[in-house]
């Protein structure tokens, strides 16, 4: 059914990397968001974990990011773009298991190499552009039922 | 099961217990320290028992849905873990055992695991 | 119990070292986080983990865990397996998340 809404609602959050402390505060106020919307449960669920899992990627790898969110009476799109390392085999990182995080990032029960296959799982459209060096840029559309 | 009943099997201490919450009925039981593993096999209404106790462990049951937390090995969050657990309303127990003795005794007691739904 | 009985009963796929479902299993521990195997795991453990990470075989080794079973169907990445063959660890695998393998190996240790 879609949503009662006009035009798109948007909104940015500004990522800072490493600040675990702060890390998932974007995806639970974007869940606040599609809740207030009145939007289905398991798409809410979809979505933040898909924002959640992208969230993470960028605290652990990236200096900074920006997180962009476009909500239709359709279905709503995440962007997250970071300044971060890159990827340098995108095929390679999309293997469950795969991860190149550090022995910390681990021990703080991240870098399990789930995070992106994770993102794929949750989205009807999932997009992503890595340039080594510059950063990372992800694109996932969840569609409304 | 309930969660007094998990509290008394696990013979855990009740770190967060939102005043309002009535006893909750656990319908299923997840063993893990890696968040994405919470994320990826989320289920409604399960307990996640865990030995880490930093914040976005919070964030996390938060967003897989998870009820309630149990740390185990006797672990407690920080101050700031413990508040937020509190705005959300997701209580939290502290066991002295370890994840592989609670979740023993829990299967044993007959709760199961979470379902990929 | 041996390590081969309980790849029996709960129909575990051997992914490494045979020889070792030989080896004694008295007790078992569960984490996902290297440090805390270290530190609170004892030796004929077996550990259940989703951790596939090749630096769980050295952590094993070290601590005189016989048998790791990798639970959730997890792929185990091929460096991992090479140097469990070669550590003569026994990695063995289950659909079974950690919750449910740990309750069934409880009950048949008890």
């Amino acid at each position: 059914m879609p949503l009662n809404i006009d035009g798109t609602i948007d909104g940015t959050f500004q990522l800072i990397g490493g600040n675990f402390t702060t890390a998932g505060e974007a995806s639970t106020q974007l869940k606040l968001k599609l809740s207030e919307l009145g939007v289905d449960e398991t798409i809410i669920r979809r979505a933040t974990i898909a924002t959640f899992e992208a969230e993470m990627n960028v605290i652990i790898y990236a200096a900074a990011g920006w997180l962009h969110y476009y909500i239709t009476s359709r279905s709503i799109t995440i962007k997250i773009a970071d300044m971060g390392p890159g990827i340098e085999n995108i095929e390679l990182a999309m293997q469950e298991g795969y991860s190149t995080a550090p022995d910390w990032v681990r021990e703080m029960g991240w870098g399990a190499g789930m995070g992106l296959p994770n993102m794929k799982k949750n989205s009807d459209l999932f997009k992503i552009d890595s340039v080594v060096g510059e950063g990372t840029t992800v694109e996932m559309v969840i569609n409304f039922p | 099961m309930t969660l007094s009943k998990i509290t008394e099997i696990l013979e855990a201490t009740v770190i967060v217990r939102p005043a309002d919450l009535e006893d909750l009925n656990i319908r299923s039981a997840c063993s893990a320290d890696l968040m994405s593993d919470v994320l990826y096999y989320h289920s409604i209404d399960s307990l996640l028992i865990t030995g880490l106790t930093q914040i976005n462990v919070i964030r996390t049951a938060e967003i897989a849905g998870t009820k309630a937390i149990v740390f185990v090995l006797n672990k407690k969050p920080d101050e700031r873990t413990v508040e937020l657990a509190g705005q959300k309303k997701i209580p939290l127990l502290s066991t002295p055992f370890c994840m592989y003795t609670a979740s023993g005794k829990l299967y044993q007691a007959g709760l199961r695991s979470s379902l990929n739904d | 119990m041996k390590l081969s009985d309980i790849v029996k009963e709960l129909s575990l796929e051997i992914k490494t070292y045979k020889d070792g479902l030989q080896n004694n299993v008295t007790g078992a521990y569960v984490s996902d986080l290297l440090s805390d195997v270290m530190a609170n795991s004892k030796e004929g453990n077996i550990w259940i983990t989703l951790q596939t990470h090749m630096n769980i075989v050295a952590v094993a080794s070290l601590k005189g865990i016989k048998g790791i079973v990798i639970v959730s169907n997890r792929q185990i990445p091929e460096e991992t397996l090479k140097k469990a063959e070669d550590e003569k660890i026994t990695i063995t695998t289950t659909s079974m998340p950690a919750f449910e393998i740990a309750g069934k190996i409880y009950l048949l240790l008890k």
